[in-house]
């Protein structure tokens, strides 16, 4: 009795409200644009009964999928989202990488302050942390100061607005997620290892690439998958450093929600968002099943 | 023992740099007695003035503890449960549904847990305002509480369970007794995450927050939409701060906690 219970409110609490909202995105997305509050139509009328229902789902359609397909702007989006995820993952990973390294090689005392130095920017506002970088790459910002101060450029440069700002916002704002798996799969890795591969003539460029780097393998896949899936749908990154051409999905579905109030197309958006989000959703969970098996 | 190579040190200088110069300089302007944000004018706690005077900020400020304590507290609970449930219960119906529905929200895109919570609560006629905001951040933050603390549970010996069982205590009292004060550190710092995930939250909140109720990032957001400001900063430097307070306390707490059980443990030995 008590198990039932325990399991219950849990389960309750999670159906009611995890899936059933996701049920009424979906069902929505099959419905249409309405002038009228709720802004789509059919809505289900119970009263009616059986008839109801028939003609509820009778006029269920993809019709908003359709459209979807028609508007170059939403596959743009798309397309551009998994972009610019793909580009500023592999950043992250350029940048990652070599602060995992340093850490996993640091001396043993001084590896839980750096921990914590990395977790720390964790606890700290993601919106803030955003915000930080608006002062800094605005053309009368930090950066452009230094830069014509230093005599290397003479007009300033146009960094706020555009790609590039959305780019360093994503590698600085993931980075943590970037560095914790690979610094923890480079701390548990035998020295002896590198010792045997130098014994063995190799130098130590080749040791890297032939030993460490594939020994780190699973932490650079876990950390890209950390850092690709939520960047896929991020929202406040583009909205406040990118500019009136950058394209990510996560704003579309914001402002068509927000500013054309098309409730049933924001939902198909939603839904394409997570169809394209199960490939990689799948695959990390695998690799993250594989490695523990492998560590069992 | 390891040293620093002048590559490692290089790397990690960088690195840190990177993480924390940006905010550094937040930081530093937002003592600015300028107006404009990125010229200098001297030192200045004005705008620490201003802020604590804005009377919007300060009501957004207390809405956003409310949700954030109270939100985490139920999520706690919830994700005790649901992780004592996932490590402990064994085969139930539907088994396969519920660790899906616990792993769903860590991954779901932000936009789409704001937009379903909010077509839920227009479906049933629920008032949006400080009650539908922690009903949504209960419900994603008790996943992140229920992975912390099924991780420790997994780790943690059942014979002891067991044996408090043997001795006759009740299912109840076992947890309550033997159970909970093991798991307890998970749980504090599930809590901890919690919490400083609903602070944090902005799309989320946009999407479930009524014009009844706003939540300090909404503020915020709003405010920076129009460009970077002094105010901003100052109140973006009184966040960190207690930020940096709290973890650091914390981090000691258990440094020194660690330090006393060796202590002992070694004492023990000795005896």
């Amino acid at each position: 009795m008590r198990r039932v219970a325990l399991i219950a409110v849990p389960y309750l609490w999670l159906l009611a409200l995890f899936l059933v909202p996701f049920i009424i995105v979906l069902k929505i997305s099959l419905s249409d644009y309405a002038l009228s509050i709720p802004p789509y139509s059919p809505t289900l009328d119970l009263t009616t009964g059986w008839e109801g229902i028939k003609s509820f789902f009778g006029s269920l359609d993809f019709e908003n999928f359709t459209f979807l397909t028609t508007d170059d702007l939403y596959w743009k989006a798309y397309l551009s989202s998994v972009k610019i995820a793909v580009i500023a993952t592999f950043c992250t990973l350029l940048v990652g990488y070599p602060i995992a390294y340093g850490m996993a090689n640091a001396p043993d005392h001084w590896r839980p302050t750096l921990m914590m130095l990395v977790i720390l920017p964790f606890w700290t506002s993601f919106l803030i942390r955003v915000y930080s970088w608006m002062g800094i790459l605005s053309t009368e910002g930090y950066l452009n100061q230094l830069l014509i101060g230093m005599g290397l450029i003479s007009e300033p440069l146009m960094i706020l607005n555009t790609n590039t700002a959305v780019y360093i916002g994503i590698v600085y704002t993931y980075l943590p997620f970037m560095i914790l798996p690979i610094y923890s799969t480079l701390e548990r890795m035998d020295a002896s290892l590198l010792e045997a591969a130098e014994d063995l003539g190799c130098s130590r460029m080749q040791a890297f690439w032939l030993v460490t780097f594939p020994l780190s393998r699973n932490g650079i896949i876990a950390g890209c998958f950390l850092v690709f899936i939520p960047t896929i749908g991020e929202f406040v990154i583009p909205a406040l450093l990118g500019g009136s051409d950058t394209l990510m999905i996560g704003k579309v579905l914001w402002e068509e929600f927000f500013n054309n109030r098309d409730w049933p197309v924001a939902s198909a958006v939603a839904v394409i968002l997570l169809l394209i989000l199960i490939v990689p959703i799948i695959l990390f969970q695998r690799n993250e099943q594989k490695q523990r098996e492998a560590e069992e | 023992m390891r040293r620093f190579t002048w590559f490692n040190a290089t790397s990690l200088t960088l690195g840190f740099a990177f993480l924390y110069l940006p905010m550094v300089i937040l930081i530093v302007y937002s003592f600015n007695d300028s107006k404009l944000v990125t010229v200098w004018a001297g030192f200045s706690t004005k705008w620490y003035g201003t802020l604590l005077q804005n009377e919007a900020f300060l009501d957004a400020a207390w809405v956003t503890l409310q949700v954030a304590v109270i939100s985490s507290t139920i999520a706690t609970v919830l994700g005790t449960m649901a992780a004592y449930v996932l490590v402990r219960a064994g085969r139930f119906a539907g088994r396969t549904l519920f660790s899906g529905m616990i792993y769903a929200p860590l991954v779901m895109p932000e936009v789409i847990t704001g937009l379903s919570l909010l077509l839920l609560f227009i479906g049933i006629g629920l008032d949006r305002g400080v009650l539908t905001i922690i009903l949504a951040h209960t419900t994603f933050s008790m996943c992140y509480v229920s992975v912390v603390v099924s991780s420790r549970l997994v780790s943690f010996d059942r014979s002891l369970e067991e044996a408090a069982l043997d001795l006759g205590c009740t299912a109840m009292e076992a947890f309550r007794l033997v159970t909970l004060p093991i798991i307890a550190p998970a749980v504090i710092s599930g809590w901890l995450l919690a919490f400083t995930l609903s602070l944090d939250d902005l799309v989320i909140a946009s999407f479930t927050a009524g014009p009844s109720a706003t939540t300090l990032p909404i503020k915020i957001w709003s405010s920076i939409r129009l460009g970077v400001s002094p105010e901003i900063n100052a109140l973006s430097t009184l966040l960190i701060a207690i930020v940096a307070v709290g973890v650091i306390t914390a981090s000691l707490i258990t440094k020194r906690a660690a330090l006393r059980q060796e202590a002992e443990e070694r004492a023990a030995e000795r005896a």
